[in-house]
C-alpha cells in the first residue's frame, strides 16, 4: 500500500474524514517526504511544522465530531507572496526577509477551514517577477525532472512540492503565465481563474490588474476541489466578484463531445521544434479523439501581447512597490534623512529583476511618457481583449500550448531579460484578457537528456471569462484519456540525481 | 511612439527613490534599451479608435455600508516595522527645525 504523500488530495480528505487515517498521520508522513526531498528540490523557503501540527489536531477533532471538511489533512504548500499569519512572508525579497505576516489572505484562511494542513511557505521568483525562480533571493529551488534544470517561475516552489510529493496541494498566483508555466515545466496542474474568482486579500501585490490565485495539484480533479474551495466573493478584495461560483469538481467531464476547441493560427508550434511540436500536434489530435470539434481560430493581437504585458505589469508594480520603502515594514538601511533611507533601503532590499521591473515602470508612467506607453498598451489590451471575444464566438476552449519550451538549465537564458520574458509568450494574452487558463501534463521531450530521461510539457486551455467549470470539465477527460500527469513520477522520487 | 532618446535610467530611479551603483546603471541601461527596443512594436499599432482597458471584470466603484468593523490591531500592525517608539514608528527627521 502506498503512503499517504503519494495519494491524491481526493483520496487523503475521503480517507481522513472516513476515519481511516489520521490527519496528525497523514502529516507525519508527509514531513518525512518532505525531509527526503528537501535537500534535493529545496521547494520551500521555510517550513512550517507547527502550524501544521495544529491544524492537523484540529481536523481529527472537527472529523471525531463527525464534521466533513473537503480537504481534511491535505498538505498544502502556501506561496510565500501570500500572507499566513505568524509565519515568515517573504514574497522571496531580501526587503521582506524575517518579515512575520499579521494576518492570513483569505483563499489560505479558505483552505484550512476546509481541512488543508500548511506544510510550508514556497519559494518563488522575488515579487513573483520571474519565469525560472531563479529571481528568489532566498533560495535555489530544483525541477524534480531533472535537478540541473530549474522548476518554472514564478511560483517554482509550489510546482516542484506538488511535483515532488511535497504537498498534495499549492497555491500559486498567476499574473502573466505564473502558474501555468512551472506547472508545465514540473509536470502538475496549475489553473488561473478569471480574474476576481479569487480574492486577492493577503496576497503580496505585482501588478493589481492581473495578479489571480490559483491551485496546484497533481490531477486536474484536486486542483477543482482546491478552486472550489477558494473561489468567491470576499469583501476584503475590491476586485473580487460578487457572483455566484459554479461549482467544478462535481463538473468533470470523461469526453469532449459537444465542445468546439479551436487552435490559434498564429500560435503555430513548428518553431518550437519537431519533439515539441510533435508532441502538441498528438494533443490536438487526442482533444478530437475525445469527440471535440476542433476549429481554427485567430488571435491577430496575440504578438503585441508581451510588449503590452511588460509596460503595464512593471508599470502597476513600481506602483506597488512603492510601499517598500523602509519606514512600515521588513528592510531599513539607515540614511541621514528620509529620501536617503528610501533611497539606500530599496538599493539593498531589492533584487536585479525587481529593480528593472521599477525603472521601466516608472519610466512608462512619467510625465511626458504616460500615453505614449502606459495608456497606448492599455489600449492595446483592449485589442487582445477583444480578439478573445471574437475567438470564442467561434469556439468554446482554446487549446494551445503552455510554455514556449521545457524546464531549462539553470542560467540558460543569460542577462537578457526578453529571452526570459519570451518564456510566457503563450500565456500572457490570456492574463490580459482576465481569461481562466490551465496547463495540463500532455507529453514528455527528451532535450537532449540521455536515454530514458525525459521533461514534462503541459497544454494550455482557456475558457471565457466565467468558464472554470467547463475548463476543469474538458481538462480532466483530456487528463484521464491521456494520463500523462498521472503514471510517471519526476526520477528524484526513484533517487535518480 | 515618441519615446525620444529613451530612457535615462539615472533620472527614472531618482523618481523611484532607487539608488543604483555605477555598475547597475550601465547594466540597466542596457537592459532597459533592449526592452523598449521591444516595446516599440506596440507603435505599429493603430489605436486611434480604442478605448484603454485598466482591467477587463465589469467592476466600477465597488462601496459598503459605512459600518465600523475590526481592523489588525495596531500592536500587530507595528510588530514589523523597522523602528518604534511607543505606538509610533520610528523615521529620519522630516521637516527641518525653524530658527
Amino acid at each position: 500500500m502506498s503512503a499517504p504523500h503519494e495519494w491524491s488530495a481526493t483520496r487523503i480528505a475521503a480517507a481522513v474524514n472516513a476515519g481511516e487515517i489520521s490527519a496528525v498521520e497523514v502529516l507525519r508522513a508527509q514531513q518525512a517526504q518532505i525531509e527526503r526531498m528537501e535537500p534535493e528540490v529545496g521547494a520551500f523557503l521555510s517550513l512550517t511544522a507547527g502550524l501544521a501540527q495544529e491544524q492537523a489536531r484540529r481536523v481529527d477533532e472537527a472529523v471525531a465530531a463527525g464534521r466533513r471538511l473537503p480537504l481534511a489533512g491535505v498538505p498544502l504548500a502556501v506561496k510565500d507572496n501570500m500572507c499566513l499569519q505568524g509565519t515568515v512572508t517573504t514574497a522571496g525579497s531580501k526587503i521582506l526577509a524575517g518579515w512575520v505576516a499579521p494576518y492570513t489572505a483569505t483563499a489560505v484562511a479558505r483552505l484550512l477551514e476546509a481541512g488543508c494542513l500548511p506544510v510550508g511557505k514556497a519559494n518563488l521568483d522575488e515579487f513573483a517577477m520571474g519565469s525560472s525562480c531563479e529571481n528568489s533571493a532566498l533560495g535555489v529551488t530544483r525541477n524534480p525532472w531533472d535537478l540541473r534544470r530549474v522548476p518554472g517561475g514564478s511560483s517554482g516552489g509550489s510546482v516542484a512540492a506538488v511535483a515532488a510529493r511535497e504537498a498534495a496541494l499549492a497555491t500559486a498566483s498567476d499574473t502573466g503565465g505564473s502558474i501555468r508555466e512551472p506547472a508545465a515545466f514540473c509536470g502538475v496542474v496549475g489553473m488561473k481563474p478569471t480574474y476576481g474568482r479569487i480574492s486577492r486579500y493577503g496576497l503580496i501585490a505585482f501588478a493589481s490588474s492581473l495578479d489571480q490565485i490559483g491551485p496546484i495539484a497533481r490531477t486536474v480533479e484536486d486542483a477543482a476541489s482546491m478552486y472550489d474551495v477558494m473561489a468567491g466573493h470576499d469583501p476584503m478584495d475590491a476586485t473580487s466578484l460578487p457572483r455566484p461560483v459554479e461549482p467544478t469538481a462535481r463538473a468533470l467531464r470523461d469526453d469532449l463531445r459537444g465542445l468546439r476547441v479551436g487552435l490559434v493560427r498564429e500560435f503555430d508550434t513548428k518553431g518550437l521544434g519537431v519533439e515539441i511540436d510533435a508532441v502538441y500536434r498528438r494533443a490536438y489530435e487526442q482533444l478530437a479523439a475525445l469527440g471535440a470539434e476542433v476549429v481554427e481560430v485567430a488571435l491577430p493581437h496575440a504578438e503585441y501581447g508581451l510588449a503590452t504585458y511588460y509596460l503595464i505589469a512593471p508599470a502597476e508594480a513600481s506602483s506597488n512597490l512603492a510601499r517598500f520603502d523602509g519606514v512600515r515594514y521588513g528592510l531599513r538601511v539607515d540614511g541621514g534623512s528620509v529620501q536617503e533611507m528610501y533611497g539606500k533601503t530599496r538599493a539593498a532590499g531589492f533584487g536585479p529583476e525587481v529593480k528593472r521591473r521599477i525603472l521601466i515602470g516608472t519610466y512608462a508612467l512619467s510625465s511626458g511618457y504616460y500615453d505614449a506607453y502606459y495608456v497606448r498598451a492599455q489600449k492595446a489590451r483592449t485589442l487582445m481583449a477583444s480578439d478573445f471575444e471574437r475567438a470564442f464566438a467561434a469556439c468554446d476552449l482554446i487549446a494551445c500550448p503552455a510554455a514556449s519550451s521545457a524546464a531549462f538549465e539553470f542560467g540558460a537564458k543569460g542577462d537578457d531579460p526578453v529571452a526570459m520574458y519570451l518564456m510566457d509568450y503563450y500565456t500572457i494574452p490570456m492574463s490580459l484578457a482576465g481569461l481562466p487558463a490551465l496547463s495540463v501534463p500532455c507529453g514528455f521531450a527528451g532535450d537532449g537528456l540521455p536515454q530514458g530521461r525525459e521533461l514534462p510539457l503541459g497544454l494550455q486551455l482557456v475558457a471565457p471569462l466565467y468558464e472554470e467549470a467547463r475548463l476543469f470539465g474538458a481538462a480532466h477527460a483530456y487528463e484521464q484519456a491521456t494520463r500523462f500527469g498521472l503514471d510517471r513520477v519526476p526520477p528524484v522520487l526513484e533517487g535518480v540525481r | 511612439m515618441s519615446s525620444g532618446s529613451g530612457i535615462d535610467v539615472r533620472y527614472v530611479a531618482r523618481l523611484a527613490r532607487l539608488d543604483l551603483s555605477e555598475e547597475e546603471a550601465v547594466l540597466y541601461q542596457r537592459q532597459l534599451d533592449r526592452l523598449l527596443e521591444h516595446v516599440e512594436s506596440l507603435q505599429r499599432l493603430d489605436v486611434s479608435q480604442v478605448a484603454p482597458t485598466a482591467q477587463v471584470v465589469p467592476l466600477t466603484n465597488v462601496l459598503r455600508e459605512d459600518v465600523p468593523v475590526p481592523s489588525l490591531d495596531r500592536a500587530a500592525a507595528l510588530a514589523g516595522a523597522p523602528a518604534r517608539e511607543g505606538p509610533f514608528i520610528r523615521v529620519p527627521r522630516i521637516i527641518e527645525e525653524q530658527e
